[in-house]
Protein backbone atom coordinates (compact mmCIF):
# COMPACT_ATOMS: atom_id res chain seq x y z
CA UNK A 1 0.00 0.00 0.00
CA UNK A 2 1.36 3.50 -1.06
CA UNK A 3 1.98 6.48 1.52
CA UNK A 4 -0.97 8.11 -0.65
CA UNK A 5 -3.86 8.06 -2.16
CA UNK A 6 -5.64 10.19 -4.60
CA UNK A 7 -9.67 10.93 -3.48
CA UNK A 8 -11.72 11.94 -6.02
CA UNK A 9 -14.76 13.85 -4.34
CA UNK A 10 -18.40 14.49 -6.59
CA UNK A 11 -18.66 18.00 -6.04
CA UNK A 12 -22.50 19.54 -6.39
CA UNK A 13 -21.97 23.03 -7.91
CA UNK A 14 -19.83 21.96 -10.51
CA UNK A 15 -21.33 18.46 -11.02
CA UNK A 16 -17.74 17.15 -11.43
CA UNK A 17 -14.96 15.32 -9.69
CA UNK A 18 -12.26 16.97 -7.77
CA UNK A 19 -9.33 15.32 -7.04
CA UNK A 20 -6.68 15.64 -3.85
CA UNK A 21 -3.88 13.57 -3.06
CA UNK A 22 -4.31 12.40 0.68
CA UNK A 23 -1.56 10.77 3.09
CA UNK A 24 -2.51 7.97 4.46
CA UNK A 25 -1.93 4.98 6.72
CA UNK A 26 -3.38 1.54 6.59
CA UNK A 27 -5.98 1.89 9.16
CA UNK A 28 -6.90 5.72 8.25
CA UNK A 29 -10.77 5.53 6.72
CA UNK A 30 -12.67 7.30 3.88
CA UNK A 31 -14.04 9.45 6.23
CA UNK A 32 -10.37 10.61 7.82
CA UNK A 33 -9.32 11.39 4.06
CA UNK A 34 -12.24 13.24 3.39
CA UNK A 35 -11.90 15.57 6.83
CA UNK A 36 -8.28 16.11 5.59
CA UNK A 37 -9.23 17.18 1.89
CA UNK A 38 -12.05 19.44 3.79
CA UNK A 39 -9.47 20.60 6.72
CA UNK A 40 -6.51 21.22 4.97
CA UNK A 41 -7.17 22.12 0.91
CA UNK A 42 -11.00 22.87 0.62
CA UNK A 43 -13.00 23.97 3.68
CA UNK A 44 -16.45 23.73 0.85
CA UNK A 45 -16.57 20.18 0.79
CA UNK A 46 -19.73 19.10 2.42
CA UNK A 47 -20.15 15.65 4.18
CA UNK A 48 -22.20 14.40 7.02
CA UNK A 49 -20.67 12.47 9.97
CA UNK A 50 -20.99 12.36 13.78
CA UNK A 51 -20.07 9.02 15.55
CA UNK A 52 -17.24 7.84 13.67
CA UNK A 53 -18.03 4.24 14.82
CA UNK A 54 -20.57 2.86 12.49
CA UNK A 55 -23.25 3.42 15.19
CA UNK A 56 -24.95 7.16 14.08
CA UNK A 57 -25.90 6.44 10.37
CA UNK A 58 -24.64 9.78 9.29
CA UNK A 59 -21.89 9.13 6.55
CA UNK A 60 -23.34 7.02 4.13
CA UNK A 61 -21.95 7.32 0.70
CA UNK A 62 -21.18 5.88 -2.62
CA UNK A 63 -17.10 4.54 -2.54
CA UNK A 64 -15.97 3.22 -5.69
CA UNK A 65 -19.30 2.92 -6.55
CA UNK A 66 -20.86 0.84 -3.90
CA UNK A 67 -22.96 2.27 -0.52
CA UNK A 68 -20.96 2.19 2.12
CA UNK A 69 -20.59 3.98 5.56
CA UNK A 70 -17.28 6.37 5.24
CA UNK A 71 -16.46 5.79 8.80
CA UNK A 72 -16.38 2.60 8.32
CA UNK A 73 -14.68 1.55 5.60
CA UNK A 74 -10.66 1.71 5.64
CA UNK A 75 -8.20 2.68 3.18
CA UNK A 76 -6.74 -0.89 3.39
CA UNK A 77 -9.98 -2.40 1.41
CA UNK A 78 -9.86 -0.66 -1.41
CA UNK A 79 -8.09 -1.86 -4.48
CA UNK A 80 -6.11 0.36 -5.72
CA UNK A 81 -5.42 4.07 -4.69
CA UNK A 82 -7.69 5.87 -6.15
CA UNK A 83 -11.06 6.45 -4.11
CA UNK A 84 -14.06 8.00 -5.76
CA UNK A 85 -16.55 9.24 -3.65
CA UNK A 86 -20.03 10.44 -4.49
CA UNK A 87 -23.42 11.27 -2.76
CA UNK A 88 -25.59 8.15 -2.18
CA UNK A 89 -27.85 6.98 -4.92
CA UNK A 90 -31.96 7.25 -4.57
CA UNK A 91 -31.56 10.46 -1.98
CA UNK A 92 -31.74 14.25 -3.43
CA UNK A 93 -28.60 15.54 -2.77
CA UNK A 94 -27.96 18.60 0.21
CA UNK A 95 -24.43 19.22 -1.37
CA UNK A 96 -21.33 17.09 -2.19
CA UNK A 97 -21.53 14.62 -0.29
CA UNK A 98 -24.76 15.14 2.20
CA UNK A 99 -28.33 13.82 1.00
CA UNK A 100 -31.73 14.52 2.43
CA UNK A 101 -33.08 12.28 4.86
CA UNK A 102 -36.58 12.96 4.51
CA UNK A 103 -38.16 10.39 2.90
CA UNK A 104 -36.06 7.52 4.84
CA UNK A 105 -37.56 9.05 7.68
CA UNK A 106 -41.05 9.27 6.57
CA UNK A 107 -41.45 5.81 5.59
CA UNK A 108 -39.67 4.88 8.67
CA UNK A 109 -42.48 6.72 10.95
CA UNK A 110 -45.26 5.22 8.77
CA UNK A 111 -44.76 1.68 9.82
CA UNK A 112 -44.93 2.89 13.18
CA UNK A 113 -41.37 2.20 14.60
CA UNK A 114 -42.29 1.56 18.24
CA UNK A 115 -43.84 -0.89 20.54
CA UNK A 116 -47.49 -0.69 21.27
CA UNK A 117 -49.26 -3.09 24.57
CA UNK A 118 -50.56 -1.93 27.64
CA UNK A 119 -48.16 -1.68 30.74
CA UNK A 120 -47.62 -5.37 32.37
CA UNK A 121 -49.87 -6.17 35.40
CA UNK A 122 -46.83 -5.89 38.01
CA UNK A 123 -43.56 -4.15 38.06
CA UNK A 124 -42.41 -6.95 36.10
CA UNK A 125 -41.12 -6.13 32.09
CA UNK A 126 -43.19 -7.67 29.79
CA UNK A 127 -41.80 -10.85 29.44
CA UNK A 128 -39.90 -12.66 26.22
CA UNK A 129 -38.05 -16.29 25.43
CA UNK A 130 -34.91 -16.18 23.63
CA UNK A 131 -36.36 -17.75 20.74
CA UNK A 132 -39.05 -15.20 20.28
CA UNK A 133 -35.77 -12.50 20.70
CA UNK A 134 -34.05 -14.47 17.94
CA UNK A 135 -36.78 -14.17 15.53
CA UNK A 136 -36.54 -10.34 14.93
CA UNK A 137 -33.48 -8.80 16.94
CA UNK A 138 -30.81 -9.05 13.76
CA UNK A 139 -33.26 -6.33 12.70
CA UNK A 140 -32.84 -3.94 15.74
CA UNK A 141 -29.41 -2.91 15.19
CA UNK A 142 -30.48 -0.80 11.76
CA UNK A 143 -28.76 2.28 12.53
CA UNK A 144 -31.12 4.21 9.32
CA UNK A 145 -28.03 4.48 7.47
CA UNK A 146 -30.15 4.47 4.22
CA UNK A 147 -27.36 2.33 2.24
CA UNK A 148 -29.75 -0.30 1.58
CA UNK A 149 -32.37 2.10 0.03
CA UNK A 150 -29.24 3.49 -1.47
CA UNK A 151 -28.89 -0.18 -3.04
CA UNK A 152 -32.49 -0.81 -4.09
CA UNK A 153 -33.45 -0.83 -7.62
CA UNK A 154 -36.78 -0.03 -7.05
CA UNK A 155 -36.09 2.93 -5.13
CA UNK A 156 -34.71 4.47 -8.07
CA UNK A 157 -37.81 4.51 -10.37
CA UNK A 158 -40.62 3.89 -7.98
CA UNK A 159 -40.47 7.58 -5.54
CA UNK A 160 -43.32 6.33 -3.30
CA UNK A 161 -41.84 2.74 -2.43
CA UNK A 162 -41.12 1.92 1.24
CA UNK A 163 -37.89 1.00 0.87
CA UNK A 164 -35.93 -2.16 2.26
CA UNK A 165 -35.13 -0.14 5.68
CA UNK A 166 -38.48 0.74 6.31
CA UNK A 167 -40.01 -2.62 5.23
CA UNK A 168 -37.18 -4.33 7.86
CA UNK A 169 -38.32 -2.41 10.72
CA UNK A 170 -41.94 -3.11 9.95
CA UNK A 171 -41.30 -6.99 10.37
CA UNK A 172 -38.88 -6.32 13.49
CA UNK A 173 -41.87 -5.00 15.30
CA UNK A 174 -44.57 -7.58 13.25
CA UNK A 175 -42.21 -10.72 14.56
CA UNK A 176 -42.02 -8.91 18.11
CA UNK A 177 -44.13 -11.42 20.53
CA UNK A 178 -44.82 -8.01 22.68
CA UNK A 179 -46.22 -6.23 20.09
CA UNK A 180 -49.80 -5.67 19.52
CA UNK A 181 -49.72 -3.45 16.13
CA UNK A 182 -49.02 -6.44 13.61
CA UNK A 183 -52.16 -5.84 11.76
CA UNK A 184 -52.14 -2.27 11.72
CA UNK A 185 -48.88 -2.28 10.26
CA UNK A 186 -48.91 -4.94 8.04
CA UNK A 187 -52.24 -3.28 6.39
CA UNK A 188 -50.10 0.14 6.33
CA UNK A 189 -47.80 -1.93 4.00
CA UNK A 190 -49.85 -3.59 2.23
CA UNK A 191 -49.91 -0.94 -0.45
CA UNK A 192 -49.42 -0.70 -4.37
CA UNK A 193 -46.00 0.97 -3.69
CA UNK A 194 -45.55 -1.21 -0.16
CA UNK A 195 -43.78 -4.70 0.16
CA UNK A 196 -44.71 -6.19 -2.74
CA UNK A 197 -42.52 -3.85 -5.43
CA UNK A 198 -39.90 -5.74 -3.80
CA UNK A 199 -38.58 -7.74 -6.65
CA UNK A 200 -36.15 -9.64 -3.78
CA UNK A 201 -32.82 -7.95 -5.85
CA UNK A 202 -30.79 -8.60 -2.07
CA UNK A 203 -28.38 -5.80 -2.99
CA UNK A 204 -29.90 -3.81 0.20
CA UNK A 205 -28.73 -6.99 2.29
CA UNK A 206 -25.04 -7.27 0.33
CA UNK A 207 -24.65 -3.43 1.78
CA UNK A 208 -26.00 -3.14 5.23
CA UNK A 209 -22.57 -2.73 7.59
CA UNK A 210 -25.07 -3.90 10.33
CA UNK A 211 -25.68 -7.05 9.20
CA UNK A 212 -29.26 -6.79 8.83
CA UNK A 213 -30.54 -8.63 6.44
CA UNK A 214 -33.69 -6.68 4.81
CA UNK A 215 -34.60 -8.58 2.07
CA UNK A 216 -34.74 -11.84 4.76
CA UNK A 217 -37.27 -9.35 6.39
CA UNK A 218 -39.42 -8.83 3.63
CA UNK A 219 -40.07 -12.17 2.88
CA UNK A 220 -40.51 -13.36 6.32
CA UNK A 221 -43.18 -10.44 6.34
CA UNK A 222 -44.39 -11.67 2.96
CA UNK A 223 -44.65 -14.63 4.70
CA UNK A 224 -47.37 -12.85 7.59
CA UNK A 225 -49.33 -11.60 4.69
CA UNK A 226 -50.02 -14.76 2.97
CA UNK A 227 -50.74 -16.47 6.02
CA UNK A 228 -47.90 -18.65 6.29
CA UNK A 229 -46.54 -17.03 9.70
CA UNK A 230 -48.84 -15.99 12.73
CA UNK B 1 -73.89 0.73 -7.34
CA UNK B 2 -70.43 0.13 -6.81
CA UNK B 3 -68.36 -0.02 -10.52
CA UNK B 4 -66.18 -2.86 -11.11
CA UNK B 5 -63.27 -0.81 -12.05
CA UNK B 6 -63.42 1.07 -8.49
CA UNK B 7 -63.34 -2.44 -7.10
CA UNK B 8 -59.95 -3.12 -8.89
CA UNK B 9 -58.69 0.02 -7.95
CA UNK B 10 -59.56 -0.38 -4.46
CA UNK B 11 -58.67 -3.59 -4.39
CA UNK B 12 -55.61 -4.23 -1.20
CA UNK B 13 -52.45 -5.35 -3.10
CA UNK B 14 -51.98 -8.45 -1.14
CA UNK B 15 -54.90 -10.09 -3.03
CA UNK B 16 -53.82 -8.91 -6.28
CA UNK B 17 -50.56 -10.06 -5.53
CA UNK B 18 -52.28 -13.86 -4.36
CA UNK B 19 -54.38 -13.72 -7.78
CA UNK B 20 -50.97 -12.83 -9.66
CA UNK B 21 -49.24 -15.71 -7.95
CA UNK B 22 -52.29 -18.16 -8.10
CA UNK B 23 -52.68 -17.72 -11.87
CA UNK B 24 -49.38 -17.71 -12.39
CA UNK B 25 -49.14 -21.17 -11.04
CA UNK B 26 -52.07 -22.53 -12.60
CA UNK B 27 -50.81 -21.84 -15.51
CA UNK B 28 -47.82 -23.55 -15.68
CA UNK B 29 -49.79 -26.33 -14.86
CA UNK B 30 -52.31 -26.12 -17.61
CA UNK B 31 -49.59 -24.90 -20.36
CA UNK B 32 -47.64 -28.01 -19.39
CA UNK B 33 -51.17 -29.72 -20.05
CA UNK B 34 -51.31 -28.10 -23.33
CA UNK B 35 -47.57 -29.29 -24.27
CA UNK B 36 -47.93 -32.57 -23.51
CA UNK B 37 -51.42 -32.99 -25.53
CA UNK B 38 -49.49 -31.24 -28.30
CA UNK B 39 -46.94 -33.70 -28.07
CA UNK B 40 -49.14 -37.07 -27.66
CA UNK B 41 -50.89 -36.08 -31.40
CA UNK B 42 -47.41 -35.65 -32.45
CA UNK B 43 -46.10 -32.71 -32.67
CA UNK B 44 -45.51 -31.54 -36.36
CA UNK B 45 -49.04 -32.79 -37.32
CA UNK B 46 -51.04 -31.04 -34.24
CA UNK B 47 -50.35 -27.50 -35.98
CA UNK B 48 -51.56 -28.70 -39.06
CA UNK B 49 -54.97 -26.34 -39.83
CA UNK B 50 -57.58 -29.42 -39.76
CA UNK B 51 -55.59 -30.54 -36.28
CA UNK B 52 -55.91 -27.57 -34.87
CA UNK B 53 -59.51 -26.50 -35.75
CA UNK B 54 -60.43 -30.55 -34.20
CA UNK B 55 -58.84 -29.32 -31.26
CA UNK B 56 -61.14 -26.47 -30.73
CA UNK B 57 -64.05 -28.23 -31.39
CA UNK B 58 -63.14 -30.59 -29.05
CA UNK B 59 -65.30 -28.97 -26.01
CA UNK B 60 -62.79 -30.00 -23.19
CA UNK B 61 -59.56 -28.82 -25.13
CA UNK B 62 -61.47 -25.71 -25.70
CA UNK B 63 -62.17 -25.43 -22.57
CA UNK B 64 -58.44 -25.51 -21.40
CA UNK B 65 -57.67 -23.41 -23.96
CA UNK B 66 -60.48 -20.45 -22.57
CA UNK B 67 -59.08 -20.91 -19.01
CA UNK B 68 -55.00 -20.45 -19.98
CA UNK B 69 -56.45 -17.35 -21.95
CA UNK B 70 -58.14 -15.77 -18.68
CA UNK B 71 -54.95 -16.75 -16.49
CA UNK B 72 -52.64 -15.12 -19.04
CA UNK B 73 -54.35 -11.80 -19.04
CA UNK B 74 -54.88 -11.46 -15.41
CA UNK B 75 -51.60 -12.13 -14.58
CA UNK B 76 -50.13 -10.46 -18.00
CA UNK B 77 -51.86 -7.67 -17.67
CA UNK B 78 -51.55 -7.38 -13.25
CA UNK B 79 -47.51 -7.89 -14.40
CA UNK B 80 -47.79 -5.05 -16.74
CA UNK B 81 -50.14 -2.73 -14.50
CA UNK B 82 -46.65 -3.12 -11.73
CA UNK B 83 -44.08 -2.05 -13.99
CA UNK B 84 -45.80 0.50 -15.17
CA UNK B 85 -46.68 1.54 -11.23
CA UNK B 86 -43.33 1.73 -10.70
CA UNK B 87 -42.22 3.72 -13.64
CA UNK B 88 -44.00 6.38 -12.76
CA UNK B 89 -46.11 8.00 -10.10
CA UNK B 90 -48.98 10.14 -9.34
CA UNK B 91 -52.71 9.34 -7.85
CA UNK B 92 -54.16 10.11 -11.75
CA UNK B 93 -51.23 8.18 -13.51
CA UNK B 94 -51.86 5.17 -11.14
CA UNK B 95 -56.12 5.47 -11.80
CA UNK B 96 -55.37 5.23 -15.41
CA UNK B 97 -53.15 2.52 -15.61
CA UNK B 98 -55.24 0.28 -12.78
CA UNK B 99 -58.56 1.16 -15.50
CA UNK B 100 -56.27 0.80 -18.37
CA UNK B 101 -55.12 -2.59 -17.52
CA UNK B 102 -58.26 -3.88 -16.33
CA UNK B 103 -59.53 -2.89 -19.99
CA UNK B 104 -56.69 -4.42 -21.60
CA UNK B 105 -57.72 -7.71 -20.13
CA UNK B 106 -61.39 -7.54 -20.47
CA UNK B 107 -61.03 -6.50 -24.14
CA UNK B 108 -57.85 -9.49 -24.51
CA UNK B 109 -60.33 -12.68 -22.56
CA UNK B 110 -63.40 -11.63 -24.92
CA UNK B 111 -61.32 -11.24 -28.34
CA UNK B 112 -59.65 -14.61 -27.57
CA UNK B 113 -62.69 -15.99 -26.05
CA UNK B 114 -64.62 -15.04 -29.39
CA UNK B 115 -61.31 -16.64 -31.23
CA UNK B 116 -62.04 -20.09 -29.38
CA UNK B 117 -66.37 -19.95 -29.61
CA UNK B 118 -65.87 -19.49 -33.13
CA UNK B 119 -63.29 -21.95 -33.70
CA UNK B 120 -65.39 -24.32 -31.64
CA UNK B 121 -68.80 -23.62 -33.65
CA UNK B 122 -66.81 -24.13 -36.84
CA UNK B 123 -67.12 -20.27 -38.08
CA UNK B 124 -64.18 -20.27 -39.48
S1 LIG C 1 -31.00 -2.05 7.30
FE1 LIG C 1 -28.74 -1.80 7.33
S2 LIG C 1 -28.28 -0.60 5.49
FE2 LIG C 1 -30.50 -0.36 5.88
S3 LIG C 1 -30.66 1.53 7.09
FE3 LIG C 1 -30.56 -0.20 8.54
S4 LIG C 1 -28.37 -0.38 9.03
FE4 LIG C 1 -28.49 0.88 7.19
S1 LIG D 1 -20.02 8.80 11.38
FE1 LIG D 1 -21.57 7.71 12.45
S2 LIG D 1 -21.91 6.00 11.17
FE2 LIG D 1 -20.22 6.96 10.23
Amino acid sequence: MSDTVKLRIRRSATDDFDEFTIPVQKWTTILECILYAKYKIDHSIAVRYSCRQATCGSCGMKINGKPSLACFTKVSEIDGDTITVEPMANFPVIRDLAVKFDRLFKNHRDIIPYMNNDPPDSSRMHLQSPEELDRFIQFANCIKCGLCNSACPTMATDTSFTGPQALAQAYRYVADSRDKDKDKRLRIIDDSHGIWRCHFAGSCSQVCPKGVDPAMGIQLLRGYMLGLND
Amino acid sequence: MVQPYCLVYEMRESHIMKIHYGTALAAVGLVAVHILMRMADGYHESLEFANVLANYQFIPYAGLLEIILILLSIHGFNGLRVILLELHQGRSYEKAVSYGCVAGMVALIAYGSRTIVMANMGMI
